[in-house]
């Protein structure tokens, strides 16, 4: 176990290479309560949402829930969050454990005294279940409270929900999100009640080969994925375009913190995001130079071995003036690693089985 | 639970075996939960001639890339080449299959070694 803002957090439980696959082809269950829980009320909330973050939260229907970054004045991003719709006066927002607090003072600060917001991180607890068996685990213990098939679920669908096995009373939330890259499900339940949703989706998962996973193989899956992580791949000196999140800035739906900056800072970002492949006996961490024509021209922000892609993958944040064809290597402690400039994500799930 | 009474450790986690002068090094069970799975192994060339504490190599895991140092002094006899190809031995057996160097010409001096009751002392 490692402690991880506070929380003592599962690194791995049977190996990180073994639960990462599971996921790929079975189902994986994470404990992610570290995971911060704001909720915010009144016939304010969806006008202040706006006001705070890049994406559009005004395109979101009832049960909708959408990936966004928050960012300062300056067009820095202080998180990334899922911003989720229970209807016109309810949201829930998910924010970064080592930024909740942070945020939560940033949300006050720029919210007006008329604002309902309530940090619930502490009562609530956040269990995933991710992989392509997800939903015939979840299926036919889960009962959607609006009615309707958990399998019919869109994907950033999000409803309240009763889960076989858990006890009359505890507020649960399902929700088609999450951080693998695979198809699956987030559940945000109150947390004296997370024991028993836990013991519920072993149960129900063992048929199908799920098995728990802990923070390693969530980072290893993640970044297969393409999919960023606060405070490695962007902090507040990062602006949305410069990490590749320039889809999560909707500057036409009107002013938002950050708006005017990023409008300028639009059409000429100061670096840019890349992904990197690398040998598989190459194993890039954040931090290392990234090196063309001699010169360093980036840097990693994060790296690991692909257990999918079958070598060593990376992210890096490069200047403008990067060529994406050219030679590009890593100095990896001294030694120089030749790397490819690859799409990302470097993998992307099957579609149409689920 | 490997029998270890024949074992001596360093603090920086290696272990070594000394049979018949030859001396058997790897990485104990506690290094290797603490790397996790093991992506490669770099090993030193079969003569390189090391002192007791001299790096000999380098293991890559998905959490951290960590250097690895000879318990004790002599020439390199053999390499596990196996971890080439299965690098995950030194997870699965790290006091058997997971082995790394053999040297000869062993030299003590200037190493700095724990028995198994040590070594649990240091939290190994």
């Amino acid at each position: 176990m490692v402690d991880f803002a506070g929380y003592d957090m599962p690194l791995q439980y049977s190996g990180i290479r073994d639960e990462h696959l599971a996921v790929r082809q079975r189902a994986g269950i994470f404990d992610v309560s570290h995971m911060g829980e704001v909720l915010v009320s009144g016939d304010a909330a969806q006008g202040w949402l706006q006001q705070l973050v890049s994406n559009d939260v005004s395109r979101l229907d009832d049960g909708q829930a959408q990936y966004t970054v928050m960012c300062n004045q300056e067009g820095g991003i202080l998180d990334d969050l899922i911003v989720y719709r229970g209807d016109q006066e309810h949201y829930l927002v998910i924010v970064n454990a080592s930024t909740r607090e942070k945020d939560v003072s940033w949300m006050r600060e720029h919210g007006g005294g008329e604002l309902d917001l309530v940090d619930a991180s502490d009562e609530l607890a956040l269990i995933a279940v991710q992989g392509p068996r997800s939903v015939d685990i979840l299926e036919p213990i889960t009962t959607l409270d609006g009615g309707g098939s958990l399998r019919e679920m869109g994907s950033f669908a999000t409803s309240r929900a009763r889960i076989a096995g858990v006890p009359d009373g505890v507020n649960q939330r399902i929700s088609r999100t999450g951080y693998s890259g695979e198809d699956g499900f987030e559940i945000v339940v109150d947390a004296g009640g997370a024991v028993e949703l836990w013991d519920a989706l072993m149960a129900a998962g063992g048929e199908h080969g799920m098995v728990p996973a802990g923070l390693g193989a969530r980072d290893t899956l993640r970044l297969e994925a393409g999919l960023r992580l606060y405070g490695q791949d962007m902090d507040e000196a990062t602006d949305p375009y410069s990490c590749g999140l320039g889809w999560t800035v909707k500057l036409d739906k009107g002013d938002f913190i950050g708006g005017d900056a990023l409008r300028q800072l639009r059409g000429a970002p100061p670096r840019r995001f890349v992904g990197l492949r690398l040998g598989p006996r190459h194993i890039a961490r954040h931090g290392q130079p990234v090196i063309q024509d001699g010169r360093q021209v980036g840097v990693i922000t994060s790296g690991t071995f692909g257990f999918t892609v079958g070598t060593a993958v990376a992210t890096a944040s490069v200047s403008p003036d990067f060529d994406r064809d050219g030679d590009v290597a890593v100095d990896i402690r001294g030694s120089k690693a030749s790397a490819e400039v690859v799409p990302l994500p470097f993998y992307k799930r099957p579609r149409g089985d689920g | 639970m490997a029998d270890l009474s024949e074992y001596r450790f360093t603090k920086s986690h290696e272990w070594v075996h000394l049979e018949g002068g030859v001396a058997t090094v790897g990485i104990s069970d506690h290094a290797q939960a603490e790397l996790g799975d093991v992506i490669f192994i770099e090993l030193p060339t079969v003569g390189a001639v090391l002192k007791a504490g001299e790096k000999f190599g380098t293991i890559e895991s998905v959490k951290a890339a960590s250097d690895l140092y000879v318990p004790v002094g002599g020439t390199v006899a053999a390499v596990n080449d196996q971890l080439s190809d299965a690098p995950e031995r030194v997870n699965g057996d790290p006091y058997g299959e997971g082995w790394m160097v053999r040297l000869n010409n062993v030299d003590e001096s200037g190493s700095d070694l724990l028995d198994e009751a040590g070594y649990k002392a240091i939290g190994g």
